[in-house]
């Protein structure tokens, strides 16, 4: 038994992977630059490029391209040591064909499925609950999600703010979304701040809290439904749940104390 | 829909008027249009396009959810609350002393893009009260509708709502704008019309959904033919009633809704409890009265297994067994009453009739039909695919055989099948709803 340790990018983990299947190894685990020691013989194969587009393409043409995405979209989920669990997916395949995604009641691909629809209700979620600021004619905005959606979240802000200059951030896995009319790429970044609202701004914001507020029927409250559609961890992003100070002493990384609620 | 002039749509100082005057409009009749169930922006898919602003998703998108716990998807506001009618369940009747305004063309305009640029919205709803007249009232939502796609270019989400007695003409219009078009039935019978809504009948508002119905569908054929002919109401239309205002049996409302759904094509039938707003002799007291959230809740489930689940309203209900059970959801309670269907099989049956089976889903029925391509099925790699076996494991075998260990009769399975549903109710409040409703209908 052995660990991977790898850069943390897919093509470094589908190089792991090539490794893997090469040399017949199960690893016990993978590991990422600073995840720390381990007592298992470390193996750190350096990220190899050609070889995971080649591996990628494999997925595609031995199995089918819904396997392909199945690994592709796996990997940004936030499932705990789910390159274990897509490594095991991906012998599979390659062994057993397409055939491999209806085993839907097989612990692991359940576990992978599971995970994949987390992953799109978080996105479906935000797509929603995103919050854009106007500051000086840049819309910008921050997630702190659980799984990396920001590669999903792109296209569609892109093409829906097709004339606009956009900045997103994902404070958990510290990468930003830049659109300018259309053209994006996703960085990474670190220390992102946003600047502080002007006059217009904070009148958008202030019609926008009392729309959200007078649009409640009284006689209807029901904060469990509420929270059943909209929990709680994502409101400490959202303008109708803050006020314009609130907004701005957000800092990335830093949510204000208390509004984390049940976590759910 | 040309959208040359999106550089324009860099924000004014004030959209229209001052700030203030904007945000005491928008309460008034944002407030005055929140008894509109419909909040969707479903039913049609467009991507961008350069030089407008916006996109469409087929499934919809909500944006927040307010303390009720509805779904905020669009900017729902009245045109105006200014109404020539005097309907008694109705917040905006003539008689009523409350605030009125009404936005500008422009100051709407401006407000739905400011929304939609800071992701707040994915569109906007505009009804209107009737203001001097039906045609005078929609001249005014075209020339907003027209200001918001071709002057700003906006590419997103519109749902408006038609006005009985309108010029069909101008409803025409009005349709090539949105994507969404409604009429509200209002109340579920032309006699509770007479009753609440003396200057509506059952007719005028039929009309109107009748001529979108043909508007939609000369469209689609227009569409076969020419790529570029104008859409009329792509996400089609839909209406909404108010529920226990009136004496009708949920057997009636939901063989209505079904009427709906295959004479007018509908997409959506809403069900609006209802809410004292006003105080009438015709009109069930506003003391005391909770609104019938339950039964309104029943009908919401009865109406998925009609869309979704391949039921008819007959199959529900009928005439010896006219309401809810209120205990019990619509599709255990069918179950209940039909144990010839049971068990399911669930490695042989067909998805339809997997789908009747208390508890699994179209997602889980979904699942079982793909999984079993691959292998039989135990009630072990059930759970794994996420079918969740409180209420159907009472209603299957897997290969033919039950879930081990499990024991009960006809009278044990209606008291555990309604213990779930009181725990998955919360409190035992909504009991009382009911029979205050049972009350009223009698």
């Amino acid at each position: 038994m052995m660990a991977y340790r790898y850069d943390g990018t897919f093509a470094g983990f589908l190089t792991c992977v090539w490794d893997a299947l090469e040399g017949n190894v199960e690893p016990a685990t993978f590991l990422l630059p600073d995840g720390g020691a381990t007592l298992w013989e470390t193996r750190e194969p350096p990220t190899d490029r050609d070889r995971a587009k080649r591996l990628y393409g494999a997925l595609r043409q031995r199995v089918s391209p819904a396997f392909q995405m199945l690994i592709a979209r796996g990997f940004l989920t936030c499932l705990p040591d789910k390159e274990l669990d897509l490594l095991t997916l991906i012998r599979r395949g390659l062994r057993e064909g397409d055939r491999v995604r209806l085993d839907l009641s097989d612990p692991v691909m359940a576990r992978v499925n599971l995970a994949l629809t987390k992953m799109w209700t978080e996105w479906d979620h935000l797509k929603g609950f995103v919050r854009f600021s106007d500051l000086d004619g840049f819309l910008v905005g921050e997630i702190e999600p659980k799984n990396r959606v920001l590669p999903l979240l792109a296209p569609h802000f892109a093409a829906r703010y097709s004339g606009e200059r956009l900045a997103l951030y994902d404070r958990t896995h510290h990468e930003i979304f830049l659109s300018d009319r259309g053209q994006w790429k996703l960085l990474p970044a670190e220390n992102f701040r946003m600047g502080s609202a002007g006059e217009q701004e904070r009148a958008f914001r202030a019609m926008w809290r009392r729309y959200y507020q007078t649009i409640a029927i009284e006689g209807r409250i029901n904060p469990k439904c509420q929270s059943t559609h909209l929990p709680k961890r994502y409101r400490h992003v959202m303008t109708e749940f803050l006020t314009d100070e609130e907004m701005e002493k957000s800092l990335p990384g830093q949510t204000p104390a208390g509004s984390l609620g049940d976590g759910s | 829909m040309c959208g040359r002039i999106h550089k324009q749509v860099v924000p004014a100082r004030t959209p229209g008027g001052s700030f203030v005057e904007v945000l005491d409009k928008l309460t008034i009749l944002a407030d005055a249009a929140k008894y509109d169930a419909a909040c969707t922006s479903s039913g049609v898919s467009r991507g961008g396009k350069p030089g407008t602003i916006g996109t469409a998703s087929n499934s919809g998108c909500c944006h927040t959810f307010s303390a009720d716990g509805r779904c905020v998807s669009l900017l729902k506001v009245l045109y105006t609350n200014h109404c020539c009618y005097d309907c008694a369940y109705c917040v905006n009747r003539r008689s009523n002393d409350v605030p009125r305004t009404a936005f500008t063309p422009r100051e709407l305009a401006e407000l739905t893009i400011q929304f939609y640029r800071r992701n707040y919205i994915e569109g906007l709803f505009l009804s209107s009260a009737v203001l001097k007249s039906p045609d005078y009232t929609t001249e005014r939502m075209i020339e907003t509708l027209r200001l918001l796609r071709r002057s700003y270019g906006f590419n997103g989400y519109i749902h408006a709502k038609a006005i009985p007695g309108a010029d069909p003409g101008l409803t025409y219009e009005l349709g090539l704008l949105a994507d969404r078009l409604s009429v509200n039935i209002e109340l579920p019978s032309e006699a509770s019309l007479q009753l609440l809504a003396p200057d509506k009948t059952k007719a005028a508002i039929l009309r109107p959904m009748a001529q979108i119905r043909d508007g939609a569908a000369q469209s689609k054929a227009e569409l076969k033919l020419y790529r570029h002919a104008p859409k009329f109401a792509p996400a089609g239309q839909s209406t909404q009633m108010i529920v226990g205002a009136t004496p009708e049996s949920d057997w009636h409302i939901l063989s209505l809704t079904e009427g709906l759904y295959r004479k007018y094509n509908l997409k959506r039938v809403f069900f609006s409890a209802y809410m004292p707003v006003s105080q009438h002799k015709n009109l069930p007291a506003p003391a005391g009265f909770k609104p019938p959230l339950l039964r309104e809740h029943r009908l919401y489930q009865a109406d998925w297994l009609l869309r979704f689940y391949g039921f008819t309203a007959q199959e529900i209900l009928d005439d010896s067994h006219p309401n809810f059970d209120a205990a019990l959801d619509p599709k255990s309670d069918w179950a209940l009453r039909h144990p010839e269907f049971f068990p399911v099989e669930i490695n042989r049956a067909d998805y339809e009739a997997i789908l009747r089976v208390p508890g699994i889903g179209m997602r889980g029925a979904e699942r079982i039909v793909a999984a079993r391509r691959y292998g039989p099925l135990s009630f072990e790699g059930l759970k794994r695919l996420g079918v969740v076996m409180k209420r159907a494991q009472y209603f299957i075998t897997c290969s033919g055989r039950m879930l081990p260990g499990l024991r009960f009769g006809p009278d044990s399975v209606y008291r555990r099948l309604t213990g779930l549903e009181q725990a998955a109710l919360g409190t035992g409040e909504s009991w009382q709803q009911l029979s205050l409703f049972d009350g009223s209908a009698s």
